[in-house]
């Protein structure tokens, strides 16, 4: 019988892996958007398993709003990767240092 | 009891394929390798959603994410025309601190959210749903009831999103390019353009 658990340590599991892609790809801007998105997904799975093992059906609202976020959240930083594209001739990170951060 | 063990299995199967294809996603040197990784991802995870009975929203998740997000980044790296073959120091520089703070995650939540917190004894396994249960009522009813004024800021957002898409990415009108502008077009007088001649009717030459 699957459990509560066993749904949030997959988010969790998942969670940590979208963490760690940030980290990790430091040449590539759209794997690190992509990244964004798994840990929207981990959340979500939180929630939906909330939803369905605490007999509430609000989480589930929830998973839309966030399903609807992510959606705008991905086409407004994909427009302006496409711009930095334009700009610099590059989507590599590290090459953006124009701020001296 | 055999039900149970099928469905066991079955959320076994689709979290492990679901945690290898989202590992397969932050390691693919090839953006599109990643893209089609996270598809998988997606499609695993709407799986273990459908074993929570969950079905309106692990469609809603295929449809939304595959169908519109993962296809958009599809696009831009067809459009961006990036060089596949960068090199790899900064992989080779960051994976030690990545996978640290990969394991650590995962430790934390794992010792939070683990059995003795959220096991079977103490949050219940849900019962199954009636066959005459609709998900897709009961999320609406909720959304249109008590998340009504939520519900319509999700879709202010939206345009907030489209019109940050277009103007972001929009580089005004080319010369050179024939186009139609209905401003002009609704401007325009009769008199600019029709002109009425008055002349003498001719006789005819006999």
């Amino acid at each position: 019988m699957i459990s509560l658990s066993h749904y949030l340590i997959l988010g969790a599991i998942l969670f940590a892996l979208g963490l760690g892609g940030i980290i990790f790809n430091r040449k590539n801007l759209i794997v690190l958007l992509m990244s964004a998105e798994l840990l929207l997904l981990a959340v979500n799975t939180n929630f939906v398993a909330f939803s369905r093992y605490m007999h509430h059906v609000s989480g589930e609202v929830f998973v839309f709003f966030i399903l609807t976020v992510a959606a705008a959240e991905a086409a407004i930083g994909l427009a302006i990767l496409v711009v930095l594209f334009r700009n610099r001739r590059s989507i590599d990170i590290e090459a953006l240092d124009q701020l001296k951060g | 009891m055999a039900q149970d063990l099928t469905v066991t299995i079955l959320f076994y199967v689709f979290a492990a394929l679901s945690v290898i294809s989202a590992f397969l996603v932050i390691t693919s040197r090839h953006p599109v390798r990643a893209v089609v990784a996270l598809v998988f991802t997606f499609i695993f995870a709407a799986c273990t959603w459908l074993l929570l009975e969950v079905e309106y929203l692990a469609l809603l998740l295929i449809v939304v994410y595959i169908g519109a997000v993962m296809v958009l980044f599809m696009f831009v790296i067809m459009m961006l025309d990036i060089n596949v073959e960068f090199n790899r120091a900064g992989f080779v520089k960051h994976w030690p601190v990545a996978f640290v703070v990969t394991i650590l995650v995962i430790a934390l939540l794992v010792s939070v959210v683990g059995p003795s917190h959220f096991g079977l004894g103490v949050v219940a396994a849900p019962k199954p749903l009636p066959a005459d249960y609709s998900s897709i009522k009961a999320l609406g009813t909720a959304l249109f009831s008590g998340y009504l004024y939520p519900f319509i800021l999700s879709a202010v957002i939206l345009l907030a999103a489209m019109i940050a898409g277009i103007t972001l990415t929009f580089r005004g009108r080319r010369p050179g390019v024939r186009a139609q502008v209905p401003a002009e077009q609704i401007r325009v007088q009769p008199k600019d353009r029709l002109k009425v001649v008055k002349m003498k009717s001719e006789a005819k030459k006999s």
